[in-house]
């Protein structure tokens, strides 16, 4: 295998995605530096007046107790040292028992948990692990997009199958996003390793119901491969739905990694924290990567999401417990945001969970022929509104690959975890749109 | 197990895996853990990092919704920012912030970037025994090939060594550099030894890597911990060097924080880039509120350089008296240690200690590994054993030494004291 190209391909493939990421980041950051990337969309200058509804962070405030719990913990002499490296002990401990409940198994904080930075360093951990040269990685688009260049700096080969919609439907829902089982079915063979899913999904919303999770699983368990299910955010689920772990159905456990994140479970994604839940001799190995990539996670930041969560493990099934206020609060935010989407004229998607959601800009008609370039339509027209509207979304089609182009290039992602303030300047801008 | 075996017929886990799945630290800092021990094993402090960091991290944990969102990539604007600032003045090189410079968790996942992003399989490193322990596994998962240098004693016995007397000859250097050698790692001053490289020395390793063309990884980490007045030079500084070497450095070490992981790399673009791509693929972002807090470290360091109150002077000051404490303690139980002339790890040699080591369960490890368990287990000392630090072709020559930490509290190296006097009273 020529590792060379290999490396070189990963740069090229995440350049492209990232690069607008880092883009629309940086417009947050009032010029205070450069963007560093040969773009074309140098001409976007950073602008404090653009509202963002691109990168996927909240700019509402985390809990106050998880910023106590962390100013607390690093007034603690031992809590600045180094911890145990596969997880800081009172972490791990309170994963076990959030997790154990959720899961409704044992599962032991030493040997069947790690903690990561961030779900991105349990995706990385999972792939190095468990995945090599001469093996499939099925994926499911659209998908978050480090998938695919993990996937590939691990040696593999990624293998993509689209959600598809449904037609006939007035109001479009996550749920309209489906599977078709033969589809998926062709995509198993001898070499597929594992299948990455994504539950509730990022960028659509799709939370995969029980039925659709058992498709999966009947095909994990025929073709004897792994399942990476990536489930960041799976407490901000909606009314109505229910977030499922494909561990906890039969046969699965034994077979899945499950991905979690502090950063969406408390509103605190610079705190970089992650784990992985599953059975050892799976778990073993991941572990076996993190002690050869960077040993330790920050010990502070880990006694602190460890007082969050066992805060919230005892208001489980409560409204004050975070997981469930957070999603209600969302709810409001969902809903105000696919109302204000219809007033321009854009078809929302209505997601089931998790913090994004997609409009149709067909309805627009918007003609971009002026502008040069070969990119996707959602590309330019995500360029134009940030020009022309002030108001900075991400092209749908970072999520997919070139042969699903088509499919997504009328879909923009925008984020709604954003306070009032930043809603309200969104609805300015939507409600105004077809004046200016 | 045999239940895993059902599950998955084929191969389960990476061939990257195999042969990297033994961690000194995770066995070592488990059993010390599991006993209750005077900690001198693993290398942090047990006092607290300085009061204008801590309050540094407060601040910014108190600060604004930002300060707990992601941040760049790439390095945190005011932390890129202040180690430019900070290491231009010393490199003597104009450092770009954004182009020059990767944050990164730790000082071990710069690393990791870069033998992830340089090194290809089938290339040769070329790695100065005896050497932090990943940079083995560090090699062997990207396929390249790790070949061993050691730094050897001078002179053969005499009373009191230094690590100044360990030294590289030159032709076994440069005998060991191929037209397969990419990289070669150096780590000043040197763990688990205290090494600290003069110039001479760094240039005669400069010199074969600008005539052979070859990538220097220099893991700098206890870069202000020099003692005796031994002075730390950066390779990096070197006419021809800049543009070939990859300097890394650690917030965790710098400022007594090791558990904030906070590392960065300083290179040229040309190098940063590649290491970047590695980087945005691994861990993407690092954490927000530590790198704030180690920029405003860095900040009033820049202010006070060379001044009495600087942290830079202040810690090795401290830690001087420490390694002090420490040699004449061992010395007095007829232990030889080998005095560092940086770093805050001291290596002993345990030759002339007689001791019944009765452990069947570690009879076949190496005579350091079997030394620092039954001195955890029956005196409630923990230690690391040196041969760790080697590759399997040297490492039993150098099985007759131990490591001890002295980044301690006094209270602490007295503890080891009484425990150390005890058992050589025979108790």
């Amino acid at each position: 295998m020529n590792w060379e190209f290999q490396r070189y391909f990963v740069a090229i493939f995440t350049r492209n995605v990232l690069e607008f990421l880092f883009l629309i980041c940086s417009l947050f950051n009032n010029g205070l530096f450069r963007c560093q990337f040969r773009v074309a969309f140098t001409s976007v200058a950073a602008d404090p007046s653009i509202v963002n509804l691109g990168q996927g962070y909240p700019d509402i405030p985390p809990p106050s107790y998880v910023k106590e719990a962390l100013a607390e913990a690093a007034s603690v002499d031992r809590m600045n040292q180094y911890t145990r490296g596969f997880g800081h002990p009172s972490l791990v401990k309170a994963l076990s028992q959030v997790y154990g409940k959720v899961h409704g198994r044992q599962i032991d904080p030493f040997t069947e948990i790690l903690v990561t930075v961030g779900g991105y360093g349990s995706l990385f951990s999972t792939m190095q692990g468990l995945v090599e040269e001469g093996d499939e990685v099925i994926i499911i688009e659209p998908f978050f997009d480090c998938y695919v260049p993990m996937v590939r700096m691990a040696g593999a080969k990624p293998v993509l199958i689209p959600l598809r919609l449904k037609s006939g439907n007035k109001t479009i829902t996550s749920a309209d996003w489906f599977l078709d089982p033969d589809e998926l079915s062709s995509k198993f063979n001898s070499k597929t390793k594992a299948i990455i899913i994504n539950t509730p999904n990022n960028p659509i919303g799709k939370v995969f119901t029980r039925d659709e999770l058992q498709m999966i699983a009947d095909l994990c368990i025929k073709h004897d491969t792994l399942c990476f299910s990536d489930e960041v955010y799976e407490w901000l689920v909606y009314r109505g739905h229910q977030h499922i772990k494909i561990a906890t159905l039969p046969g699965m456990w034994d077979r899945t990694i499950a991905i979690g994140s502090a950063g969406k479970t408390f509103s605190v994604t610079g705190w970089k924290l992650g784990w992985s839940i599953g059975p050892e001799h799976l778990i073993k190995h991941l572990q076996t990567v993190m002690q050869n990539t960077l040993y330790t996670c920050p010990t502070p930041l880990q006694e602190a999401v460890a007082q969050g969560l066992l805060r919230n493990f005892e208001l489980m099934d409560q409204p004050e417990c975070y997981f469930s206020s957070l999603a209600e609060e969302l709810e409001g935010k969902r809903d105000r945001m696919a109302a204000i989407l219809q007033e321009a004229g854009m078809t929302p998607v209505i997601p089931e969970g998790g913090y994004f959601m997609l409009a149709d800009v067909t309805s627009l008609n918007q003609d971009l022929s002026h502008m040069v370039g070969d990119e996707a339509y959602d590309y330019k027209f995500v360029q134009w509104m940030i020009k022309e509207k002030k108001l900075a979304a991400i092209p749908v089609t970072a999520f997919v690959g070139d042969e699903s182009k088509k499919q997504f290039e009328k879909y923009i992602r925008l984020c709604f975890i954003k306070q009032d303030s930043t809603l309200d300047a969104a609805e300015t801008i939507l409600k105004n749109w077809k004046k200016m | 197990m045999c239940l895993f075996q059902i599950i998955m017929s084929r191969r389960l886990n990476a061939r990257r895996t195999e042969g990297v799945d033994k961690n000194v630290w995770v066995e070592f800092t488990k059993l010390a853990a599991d006993y209750k021990v005077v900690n001198l094993g693993q290398g942090f402090p047990d006092f607290s990092p300085p009061k204008f960091v801590q309050e540094a991290f407060c601040k910014a944990v108190s600060g604004g919704p930002q300060m707990h969102q992601y941040t760049r990539a790439f390095g945190h604007p005011p932390l890129v920012k202040s180690l430019a600032k900070f290491f231009s003045r010393i490199v003597g090189h104009e450092i770009d912030p954004l182009e020059d410079v990767l944050v990164t968790v730790g000082a071990y996942q710069a690393l990791f970037c870069a033998f992830q992003a340089l090194i290809d399989e089938g290339d040769e490193v070329i790695i100065v025994e005896p050497f932090f322990d990943c940079y083995q596994p560090m090699v062997k998962m990207v396929g390249g090939k790790a070949v061993y240098v050691p730094l050897r004693p001078k002179v053969e016995g005499s009373a009191v060594l230094s690590s100044g007397d360990w030294v590289l000859s030159a032709e076994e250097l440069a005998s060991k550099f191929t037209p397969r050698t990419k990289a070669i790692v150096i780590n000043t001053p040197n763990n688990p030894l205290g090494k600290v490289y003069k110039t001479e020395e760094l240039q005669m390793i400069a010199d074969l890597c600008i005539k052979h063309d070859v990538l220097c990884i220099s893991d700098e980490v206890y870069e202000w911990l020099t003692y005796d007045g031994n002075k730390h030079v950066k390779i990096a500084s070197l006419p021809g060097m800049w543009e070939r070497t990859i300097t890394i450095g650690s917030g965790g070490k710098t400022f007594s924080a090791t558990g904030w992981k906070v590392g960065w790399v300083i290179s040229s673009g040309h190098i940063i880039k590649h290491m970047k791509t590695i980087h945005q693929n691994c861990v993407y972002h690092c954490p927000t509120a530590a790198q704030e807090a180690v920029a405003c470290g860095f900040e009033r360091e820049y202010q006070l350089f060379g001044t009495p109150e600087s942290y830079f002077q202040q810690l090795p000051a401290m830690l001087q008296q420490k390694r002090k404490k420490l040699a004449l303690c061992l010395e007095s139980v007829g232990l030889q240690p080998i005095m560092p002339e940086g770093g805050y790890f001291m290596i002993a040699d345990i030759s002339s200690v007689k001791v019944d080591l009765n452990d069947q369960s570690t009879k076949d490890e190496p005579n350091d590994f079997r030394f620092v368990k039954w001195l955890t287990k029956e005196k409630g000392l923990a230690t690391i054993p040196v041969s760790a630090f080697y590759s399997p072709e040297h490492s039993k020559e150098f099985d007759k030494y131990i490591r001890f930490c002295f980044v301690k509290e006094d209270s602490t190296l007295d503890a080891a004291e009484d425990i150390l006097i005890k058992w050589s009273q025979g108790q």
